[in-house]
């Protein structure tokens, strides 16, 4: 299992800000991840239809798209920060 | 010192404690944002902050680390308040102290640039049009890569 959350206008529009996830077969990095999140229906697609626009942290770090993921990991998707 | 809260602050005692008793300190450099009541053309309301507990206190930990290792620092001070907040409030202080003003300045303005494009606060504003997620900033991203230059 992974945690995965989400943030701001990703949390909206999956309508989602927490939930525990069996990591599907296949599925190594963020981008497998992301990949896998676009199929899960119209929430979601809309949410990560922009690829780019969407950043991802693994256990509280940012990471890129091709960052490992693996059972156990806190995984995070958000839109580009805008604190300060 | 890190510290993420939904109360005010009050600058003059932050600072005043941050360097209460520490004598070796000769200059000491603080920035404080507020809620502005335009983006760009469009008037704004309150505004709401959304943050990711545990890791903006890991990336704002990672930050302050990053200046100490930069500079000779003898205290630093980030305070980020998350919540609803109106035009004219204060939003974040940050701060650092040295024992002579170069470092002083570069270390607050280095604070505030990572703290801008890393650590993962959201604001969400209420616009005449509704609420609206603001977006991020190129000039943000820019500010932050210029301290990757070496000097």
């Amino acid at each position: 299992m992974v945690k995965i959350l989400y943030f701001a206008w990703v949390r909206e529009r999956t309508g989602t800000a927490s939930e525990d996830v069996a990591l599907p077969d296949g599925i190594a990095s963020v981008k497998d991840l992301v990949e896998w999140q676009r199929g899960r229906g119209d929430g979601f697609a809309e949410a990560f239809a922009e690829g780019d626009l969407v950043r991802c942290a693994v256990n509280q770090s940012h990471v890129a798209l091709d960052h490992p993921v693996k059972d156990g990991d806190e995984i995070a998707f958000f839109p580009p920060v805008t604190g300060g | 010192m890190i510290r993420v809260q939904e109360h005010d602050f009050d600058l003059g005692q932050a600072l005043k404690l941050l360097t209460d008793g520490n004598h070796g300190i000769g200059g000491l450099c603080s920035f404080v944002g507020l809620v502005r009541d335009m983006a760009g053309d469009a008037a704004v309301g309150a505004m709401t902050l959304e943050h990711y507990p545990g890791m903006t206190e890991k990336a704002l930990e990672e930050i302050e680390a990053e200046a100490c290792a930069r500079w000779p620092l003898q205290a630093t001070l980030i305070v980020h308040r998350v919540g609803k907040l109106e035009p004219g409030d204060q939003i974040v202080l940050v701060a650092a102290a040295s024992a002579h003003r170069e470092a002083a300045f570069d270390a607050c303005h280095y604070l505030i640039d990572f703290l801008k494009t890393r650590a993962p606060f959201w604001k969400l504003e209420d616009t005449p049009d509704g609420p609206k997620w603001v977006d991020a900033r190129n000039s943000d991203d820019e500010a932050t890569r210029r301290w990757m230059t070496p000097a």
